[in-house]
């Protein structure tokens, strides 16, 4: 309260200007002082990234000389080779790629056929099996791995990323199927019925009359599915043994315990990893804020 | 609300006069025809989720060493093993303060942060201002944890690390060696999941402020109401929903958390940030004890699962209490 009242004594001795905003709310000196703290709270976030682009293209002696908030004396690009050439880059980059993509499309898939069942089809027992489902999205990865692991080697898929496409394609279309199931579960049945007296069958009425108009939220989830699988950590750690099959942060996270990863290495290396994530969330954002929402509402 | 109790009852009123004459089988025949397009994700969800968490609970009964060793029958041993093991106490003790990093903290951050941004800021600012800052709030959310975690590693590094050269700098000749000493390595560890899970909250909040009626807002600022006066009273209890998604699902997090750990400390030094799946990990493929690794994740699993039905419980009798009160 006092400092709210301290806000409206400035607020009134201060200059009126009129804009596009309410014009109420365009004065005093307080709204600076909290926009700069909000701004403050942004630069630590940033920080980190600043110190990472700071280094990344600095040459070991540089930095042993300077520091590391010193602006780098020349443009020093080995660290960013030796990343490359020591992780075998493109190989990681594809890996991580093709399974994402791979998951991404088949959970979507198996979402939806199982949120027709269970929003459309109204299925007996659909709470509980939704509950199951919401269940297995939050068991540890740790009460899974080990038979798992064994399941993988038994049939001739360990350290196969089939292995891991296919326990990923499972996990994620867990959370799918408990979203998709309660938007199908508010789907217009006008629609279905008319489908139904043209005859259409359920797999007809499926592709053509909900895929269509669910599209948007099942792209929504493709995005999800993407990006967690993309940065998941445990099971791909443990799935994916050789260098030939790993992905970006477990083939980052590998080379950290070298001792000649010097600092411009682990920089351009974080670099590097991290460059993929902020070029999907740079073309995804809008969708992804809406899908964030959906998320959290549901 | 609304919507999907018309979807409940319509269906049931269109097929009342048929009902009549095809008596209760032609209900009962409609959903079993969905059936089929739940097999495909029934067998997966069997094979992939069911079976392998049947088959931990079962190792979790016996002394393995793993692949070919033979299986020794040791009934609930370990789990006796477990009560008696510091570590183990030890492990659980972190995932409190993994709780307190990645969950209380980033709420009640998020949450004011949230009401700054859309009531003050975006107000007296516009939109654009309050939605570049959230964005950058947001942006360690979208990075592999494995990478945040690496990049986190190297500053906090006590030799060539940004942060003690920076401090060395400035004349502090002996600066704390981060995330090797056992006393400093939790709030390290802490602190950089703090960075790690901030953005979350602020997006869901501001989300979820924007169905909030401004003429609320109105009203109680013509009722002399102050900006801390409309958080409590109007900001807070009507978000409470994403409020209660955002603990359910941090909380899960946070007893769940592994790659940061493994990447920032590998659960040391001296087991001070050692926590659950880690200390399992370690059974499992570094001690080679699997069927104590097992039992490790079988609690783990146990607990997850009582903190998550605690909290949904709560949030019932939340809701219940409000429509009760309104």
């Amino acid at each position: 309260m006092a400092v709210a009242t301290d806000v409206r004594a400035t607020t009134r001795t201060a200059q009126l200007r009129s804009t596009a905003v309410d014009t109420r709310y365009r004065r005093g000196v307080g709204r600076w002082l909290v926009l700069a703290a909000a701004v403050v709270v942004g630069l630590a976030v940033l920080a980190p990234f600043g110190i990472m682009l700071l280094n990344a293209f600095k040459s070991p002696q540089d930095y042993a000389a300077n520091g590391p908030l010193a602006l780098p004396s020349g443009l020093y690009l080995d660290g960013v080779v030796a990343f490359w050439e020591r992780t075998e880059f493109p190989v990681k980059l594809w890996n991580s790629f093709f399974i994402s993509a791979v998951v991404a499309v088949l959970a979507a898939l198996l979402s939806l056929f199982n949120a027709y069942a269970i929003g459309i089809g109204r299925v007996k027992g659909r709470l509980w099996i939704v509950a199951l489902f919401l269940l297995a999205n939050m068991l540890p990865q740790e009460a899974l791995i080990y038979p798992l692991f064994t399941m993988a080697q038994a049939v001739g898929l360990s350290n196969s990323q089939w292995s891991v496409i296919i326990i990923f394609t499972v996990i994620q279309s867990a959370f799918g199927t408990y979203l998709l199931s309660s938007v199908l579960g508010t789907f217009p049945p006008a629609l279905l019925e008319a489908a139904a007296l043209d005859g259409a069958s359920r797999w007809r009425i499926l592709w053509q009359v909900v895929f269509p108009i669910v599209r948007p939220t099942l792209s929504v989830l493709m995005i999800f599915f993407f990006i967690w699988t993309w940065n998941e950590f445990f099971i791909p750690l443990v799935m994916l043994t050789s260098n030939d099959t790993q992905t970006i942060p477990i083939a980052l996270a590998s080379l950290q315990g070298d001792r000649m990863m010097d600092a411009p290495t682990i920089n351009a290396g974080s670099l590097v990893s991290l460059v993929p994530a902020v070029v999907f969330f740079l073309i995804f954002q809008r969708t992804l804020t809406r899908g964030v929402t959906a998320g959290a509402i549901k | 609300m609304a919507d999907s109790t018309l979807t409940e009852e319509r269906p049931r009123t269109a097929e009342r006069p048929r009902a009549s004459h095809g008596p209760r089988r032609r209900r009962r025949a409609r959903w079993v025809g969905y059936l089929p397009y739940l097999l495909p994700g029934g067998i997966a969800f069997l094979v992939v989720i069911g079976y392998p968490l049947v088959t931990n609970v079962y190792f979790s009964l016996f002394k393995w060493r793993g692949g070919m060793a033979p299986l020794r029958w040791n009934g609930l041993g370990n789990y006796v093993d477990l009560m008696a093991d510091d570590k183990f106490w030890t492990s659980f003790a972190n995932s409190a303060a993994m709780i307190v990093a990645m969950v209380v903290v980033p709420t009640l951050l998020g949450l004011v942060l949230a009401a700054v941004l859309f009531d003050y800021l975006g107000r007296r600012f516009g939109e654009r201002v309050s939605s570049v800052l959230r964005a950058t709030y947001y942006l360690p959310q979208i990075l592999p944890v494995a990478v945040a975690g690496v990049l986190w590693n190297w500053i906090l590094n006590s030799q060539t690390g940004a942060l003690n050269v920076l401090l060395r700098g400035i004349g502090i000749e002996t600066p704390p060696n981060w995330l090797g000493d056992p006393s400093t390595a939790l709030p390290s560890v802490m602190l950089v999941l703090i960075w790690v899970q901030m953005g979350y909250p602020v997006v869901i909040f501001m989300a979820a402020l924007q169905r909030v009626d401004p003429e609320l807002y109105e009203a109680a600022e013509l009722d002399g109401a102050g900006w801390w006066d409309r958080f409590r009273a109007i900001t807070v209890p009507q978000i409470r929903p994403e409020i209660f998604v955002v603990t359910l699902t941090c909380t899960v997090a946070a007893l769940k958390v592994f790659g940061p750990i493994y990447v920032l400390t590998r659960g040391g030094p001296e087991s001070s940030t050692l926590v659950p799946s880690y200390y399992s990990y370690l059974s499992f493929f570094d001690k080679s004890q699997v069927g104590y690794g097992a039992a490790i994740a079988t609690v783990l699993t146990l607990v997850i699962v009582v903190v998550a039905v605690i909290i949904l419980g709560l949030q019932g009798r939340a809701e219940r209490r409000e429509r009760e009160g309104t």
